[in-house]
């Protein structure tokens, strides 16, 4: 009843200052609209990142060799390479947890094909790669496991390599050479355009991983490998679980470190989305200022008020108000004109996160926490910057305000 | 009659950096219910400090006071709060309505700090109080709309509506005509009539004669207090004055000679 009757009187002293309200709220509504929307910019790029990167494929566990570390000297990452196509078996054969696997064979060089030549990537894998990262053929075929057993000489390209190589042409059943090694091609990949990094994930060529690892490198260290969680709530299980199989085919002892590293998508993301989550939170932080700013508009306006209603306060203190009775009248008329303003702001936000969305190349995603946050906040911002005029209307004297020209 | 002012050696000193301003000097004063006095004096006689005072917006430096009993010499800010929102209704010379609110909302503004709820329908007994100073009329119109004796009018009614156990009028009728004044008082003297005690501050030795008593002050001392003994009647004054159409006819008269 109260609150009520408080409600009440607020409202009816900022309809009687209709443009006066409406400007001092124009700082709240524009700071809580700059928050949703420079945070929901953020966030939209956050999850185009994110979007990215489960391109690269899903539920990817990638192992990695560890670094060498010899009497206090660490060698460089992958030096201390112990990881072969084995382990990779190993993994294929034992692990139930994880629905695809392939080793990766990394090499380069100089391609020559029809009448150009190209330098490029060269990765040695296995059929399943293609469902662990989650890429297609755009033509021809991919190779078999038989093509591995057998290390055959056959590739696929990607479409920069096959682009670049033989323009206008179709490369399926043409010969490349590299490195003085001929290769059939026999098929194309999809493209897959950039990964997160700005690397074109195009400019590939791929071949099975015996092929590449005896033929061109002559060495019996893969790079990585690359394996599929069967679900994504298996990630951490299934890490755990190659862990465990790779350190009893390296006859690791208990205690002793792993001689390999084990990265999920989800660490990947987290890493590559950090950028964009420390962009949002500025944007977000500067919007914030915008929103503080506001809310000084709001104690100047409040206390401008208090000074021209000083008659006001000394009629009411003088027929009984108490002076809590003052301090929650101005305090809620703070309240509700930033709470109003915050109101708008979602709205404001809405049809500017709308409008980006619809007709430009932005993507915004509005994150129902921060609009929540927003009005809390700005409620707490009328509460703050209103407390002060309304403390300092509570404690006028009666006479004193009753005679104040 | 129950007493419901009773002051014993009042003084308040007022301090204005080294100079100490002694506004009131030792009063002493009893007021029983159902009177109406009548508070003179010249300006700086300690006559508003005097009202201050009675009225629990302002306290004195030493003495007694009991307001209708209780002893408020030593009260907390909320508990003088309430005191003026349960015991006192203020007239003031310059209305203090709030400007842009009806006559209705301001009337019912006591209302709104109630605290015990005393007054069980707030809306009826704002409507009631103004029909009680003859503007039932009135109740949506804005001070801006109201004629002055009008809005004294609503202020008195904003003074009863708590149904006080006196009504303290500082100088009611000071920015009114010869008309509105003895409007203003005739309502005063009703509400006399009816058991309410007035306290009236005025520095017009004729508007003080329509009280019972006056007490008059002079540098912080009281130096008179006396029953009226020829006491006017504001209605029969008011039946006595020219109507508005006479007025207009004798100020049309009078315009070649008088500028006004």
């Amino acid at each position: 009843m109260r609150w009520k009757k408080l409600l009440k009187v607020a409202v009816r002293s900022i309809m009687k200052n209709r443009m006066r309200s409406l400007l001092t709220s124009l700082g709240i509504i524009i700071g809580v609209a700059a928050v949703i929307v420079m945070v929901a910019v953020g966030q939209g790029s956050q999850a185009r990142i994110e979007s990215q990167i489960n391109a690269l494929g899903a539920n990817m566990i990638i192992v990695f060799p560890a670094r060498s570390f010899h009497g206090g000297v660490r060698g460089s990452a992958g030096s201390f390479n112990r990881m072969t196509l084995d382990d990779a078996e190993k993994i294929a054969e034992e692990a139930t947890m994880i629905s695809a696997v392939s080793p990766v064979v990394r090499s380069g060089g100089q391609v020559i094909g029809g009448d150009n030549n190209w330098n490029t990537s060269i990765e040695g894998v296995q059929p399943s790669y293609l469902q662990i990262r989650d890429w297609d053929l755009a033509s021809g075929e991919f190779f078999t496991d038989r093509d591995v057993r057998e290390r055959a000489k056959v590739a696929v390209l990607g479409k920069t390599v096959a682009d670049s190589l033989f323009p206008g042409q179709d490369p399926v059943g043409a010969k490349i050479r590299v490195r003085n090694t001929p290769f059939e091609v026999i098929g194309i990949l999809a493209e897959k355009g950039q990964n997160a990094m700005g690397q074109n994930q195009d400019d590939i060529i791929m071949a099975p991983s015996t092929t590449v690892l005896y033929r061109l490198k002559g060495r019996e260290n893969i790079d990585m490998i690359v394996a599929s969680a069967a679900s994504a709530d298996w990630m951490s299980a299934a890490q755990e679980e190659l862990t465990e199989l790779l350190r009893e085919a390296h006859g690791i002892q208990e205690g002793e470190d792993d001689d390999f590293i084990i990265r999920n998508q989800a660490e990947i993301i987290e890493a590559a989305s950090e950028t964009s989550r420390i962009m949002t939170l500025l944007l977000g932080s500067i919007a914030g200022v915008s929103l503080i700013v506001g809310g000084i508009g709001i104690m100047n306006i409040m206390l401008v008020s208090v000074t021209e209603r000083t008659r006001e306060i000394g009629i009411r203190l003088a027929i009984g108000a108490r002076g809590s009775d003052v301090l929650a009248q101005f305090l809620t008329e703070a309240v509700v004109l930033s709470l109003v303003g915050g109101l708008v702001g979602i709205l404001v936000a809405g049809g500017a996160t709308f409008i980006l969305n619809e007709f430009t190349e932005i993507v915004a995603v509005i994150n129902p926490l921060i609009v929540f946050l927003a009005v809390a906040f700005s409620g707490g911002v009328g509460v703050f910057f209103g407390f002060y005029p309304a403390r300092k209307a509570a404690a006028l004297n009666p006479i004193d305000a009753l005679h104040y020209e | 009659m129950s007493e419901v002012i009773s002051m014993q050696q009042i003084t308040r000193d007022y301090r204005m950096g080294d100079v100490v301003v002694r506004a009131l000097r030792g009063i002493d004063l009893t007021v029983a219910s159902g009177e109406f006095l009548a508070i003179m004096g010249a300006s700086g006689s300690g006559k508003s400090t005097l009202m201050n005072i009675v009225g629990c917006l302002d306290q004195p430096t030493s003495g007694q006071y009991r307001l209708d009993g209780i002893d408020v010499n030593a009260l907390t800010r909320n508990e003088y709060a309430d005191i003026r929102n349960g015991k006192i209704g203020f007239v003031f010379q310059g209305y203090n309505l709030l400007p842009r609110t009806t006559a209705l909302e301001n009337v019912e503004l006591p209302l709104v700090y109630d605290r015990g709820n005393r007054i069980a329908k707030p809306r009826q007994r704002a409507i009631d109080a103004l029909a009680l100073v003859g503007l039932e009329d009135r109740l949506h119109h804005e001070p801006s709309q109201l004629s002055g004796g009008q809005q004294q009018r609503v202020a008195i009614a904003r003074a009863l509506v708590n149904q006080p156990t006196m009504i303290l009028a500082d100088e009611p009728t000071g920015n009114l005509d010869t008309r509105a004044t003895i409007d203003v008082l005739s309502v005063f003297q009703e509400l006399n009539e009816q058991g309410i005690t007035v306290l009236l501050v005025t520095h017009e030795p004729e508007n003080a004669h329509y009280a019972k008593r006056i007490v008059q002050l002079r540098d912080g001392l009281i130096v008179r207090d006396q029953p009226v003994t020829n006491r006017r009647n504001a209605r029969r004054d008011l039946a006595a004055l020219p109507t508005e159409n006479e007025e207009a006819d004798l100020s049309e008269a009078a315009a070649g000679k008088d500028g006004r």
